[in-house]
């Protein structure tokens, strides 16, 4: 299967530009002592696509999605998400704005029930104030609400059957499953998804992607991490490729693997492998 | 051995009023520790600042008890966001360093020669318990339960504090059932998780340290109106320590669990200090003990109650981990 790549007439250069990019970067840098993490000089995330960020190990991947998403802060740099700067925004407040994200290593809230794993995710509950909370008819309808619209989310993820399990029960793919559902809670514009199939076996992997493809059909920005090429091929619109904390080429999926650049990043430079067999 | 006595002494020990206080404050430990994960080592520094915000202004500046007991909250409050914003942001172990160091702080300034006369230094303060003794409507006389007599101020500590232990654990089971609760436990289990989901965790965090501080600081009032005196020394970390083996006895983040836990604990180490006490108790009239003078007497038996105390406690904690009331289901994912 491929993506209908006429549909996606982005340049394929390193930081060119989408009509109506959803996230624009800017000039963002990391460094850990001497180590430049990431170096990112213009990078724009196309509106209502699947994005793919690939790159070999160290690539500064996961560090540009924490500088993204508030949970680390840059050295220089500015993004905008939805024309608003993001600079310095607090990680909830990134949230709260429509950009949510999960973990490489999954944080399923293991002594929570699953159902309260998915209620958590909702915005603006009227029983997360403290006094509020201590009257329960002030957000017993609410809740009522949120609990309808979690455990349909939970069917639609395969996971309603252990609504009342703990978290902590379920299988390495299946938090990945719960994260991503929770995530949805949020109602976020646009997902960031950190190697949303590590540990996942095959059989869970297809349902992940359906899922995945199915954020992008309800209106919703996916951006996601990953280093399984066989999913990277079969859901991108979009790849990006990042090395030693640059951006080094984008394109469509057939576009990066011919480009020596990449090839070069992942294999050093005097091989000459398609890139789709060495996952 | 004079059972009746024993039991009677050990049972009204587990509900007395100082019982109550280690209930408090071990409850208000149990919101920072047990619902939101914060490790809070100075929960007796709470409990230091509440009986102090008590007794410094009534018995010398002779203020109104109701302004005390204003001023109670206020300065427990106060410390909480003291504590908070110094160290909420880092790790959770900076946190348990700082409190512990800054509840050793505030005992040894009680402490000080030099605040001698604020504090009344080692001596403590006394002379603050009048409010409580003129609002008494029991009897002075008191009553007795079976062998063990309980004088009318005791009798009204006790009522009235078990009135209030209601009151806190109703508010506390309410705010934890709910949405807030809820983000409380996430904060517990993965911050950051809370944090994606759009959690501002900083001030929830801080929300916890200041009520489970608050009640903490209610809980060394009622010890010092026990004891009709507050003196340093009831305040050392020990005062910690014991809380925490309180909640872990009867259920980590459990409503039921500090007031259980309290109960037992007490009831265990006063158990067998006077069943040693009467042991190796000698009259005139039976010089012999019961127990031989080669294994124990009455100059080393008050050692063994924290030995058999802490024994009891190892039993429970490897055949019941999860407490008396916990869920064995959490123990088994336990993630930190």
């Amino acid at each position: 299967m491929s993506t209908d790549t006429s549909a996606v007439p982005f340049e394929s250069v390193p930081g060119s530009q989408k009509p109506d990019a959803i996230l624009v970067v800017d000039n963002v840098t990391r460094s850990f002592g001497g180590l430049t993490a990431v170096n990112v000089a213009h990078l724009e995330i196309p509106r209502h696509r699947i994005t793919a960020l690939i790159g070999p190990n160290g690539a500064g991947k996961t560090t540009l999605f924490n500088l993204l998403t508030g949970f680390d802060e840059p050295d220089t740099g500015e993004w905008k998400f939805n024309g608003l700067s993001l600079g310095g925004v607090a990680a909830h407040k990134v949230a709260r704005r429509g950009m949510v994200r999960t973990f490489q290593l999954t944080k399923a809230l293991s002594r929570m029930t699953i159902i309260d794993n998915m209620r958590l995710g909702a915005r603006d509950q009227r029983g997360e104030s403290v006094w509020r909370g201590i009257i329960r008819p002030i957000w017993a309808s609410q809740e009522q609400d949120i609990t309808q619209k979690a455990e349909d989310l939970l069917e639609r993820f395969n996971l309603a059957h252990m609504r009342d399990e703990l978290a902590g029960s379920l299988s390495g793919g299946q938090r990945k499953l719960l994260e991503m559902a929770r995530a949805l809670m949020v109602e976020p514009e646009m997902v960031m998804l950190d190697e949303p199939m590590a540990g996942v076996n095959p059989a869970l992997k297809q349902s992940l992607l359906q899922h995945i493809k199915v954020l992008r059909d309800e209106g919703r920005t996916v951006l996601f991490v990953e280093h399984d090429m066989d999913m990277v091929r079969e859901i991108s619109d979009w790849i990006i490729v990042m090395a030693q904390g640059e951006v080094i080429a984008e394109g469509t999926f057939e576009d990066v693997g011919s480009n020596s650049k990449v090839v070069d990043a992942y294999l050093g430079s005097h091989h000459d492998v398609d890139l789709g067999d060495h996952t | 051995m004079n059972w009746g006595l024993i039991l009677s002494n050990s049972v009204y020990t587990a509900i007395s009023a100082n019982a109550i206080a280690y209930m408090l404050v071990a409850t208000g430990l149990n919101v920072h520790f047990g619902y939101t994960g914060l490790l809070n080592f100075g929960q007796a520094g709470f409990a230091a600042i509440g009986a102090y915000s008590l007794s410094i202004p009534i018995s010398r500046f002779n203020w109104p008890w109701p302004c005390a007991v204003l001023l109670v909250i206020v300065s427990a409050v106060a410390l909480a966001l003291l504590l908070g914003f110094t160290t909420l942001r880092l790790r959770a172990d900076y946190l348990a360093i700082v409190t512990i160091a800054v509840a050793e702080i505030i005992r040894l300034s009680l402490n000080s020669v030099r605040f001698t006369w604020l504090t009344g230094g080692n001596d403590g303060l006394q002379g603050f318990t009048s409010f409580m003794e003129k609002l008494n409507p029991f009897p002075q006389q008191g009553i007795w339960l079976w062998k063990q007599k309980i004088d009318g101020y005791r009798l009204w500590l006790l009522v009235s504090g078990w009135v209030l232990l209601m009151v806190v654990a109703t508010l506390v089971y309410l705010l934890m059932r709910s949405p807030w609760g809820r983000v409380l436990r996430s904060i517990r289990e993965d911050e950051d998780a809370a944090r994606s989901l759009g959690k501002n965790v900083f001030a929830y965090k801080l929300q916890s340290l200041m009520i489970g501080g608050a009640i903490g600081a209610i809980g060394g009032v009622w010890l010092v109106l026990d004891k009709q005196s507050s003196q340093p020394g009831d305040f050392a970390t020990t005062f910690t320590f014991f809380s925490y083996t309180i909640i872990i006895l009867g259920g980590v983040a459990r409503v039921k669990g500090p007031v259980i836990g309290t109960m037992i604990f007490l009831f265990v180490i006063q158990f067998v200090d006077i069943s040693l006490q009467q042991a190796t108790k000698t009259t005139p009239s039976d010089p012999t003990p019961l127990l031989p003078t080669w294994l124990i007497d009455q100059n080393n038996y008050a050692q063994l109650r924290f030995m058999v105390a802490g024994f009891a406690l190892a039993a429970l904690v490897v055949f019941r981990p999860q407490g008396i009331f916990g869920d064995k289901r959490e123990q088994a994912f336990d993630v930190h």
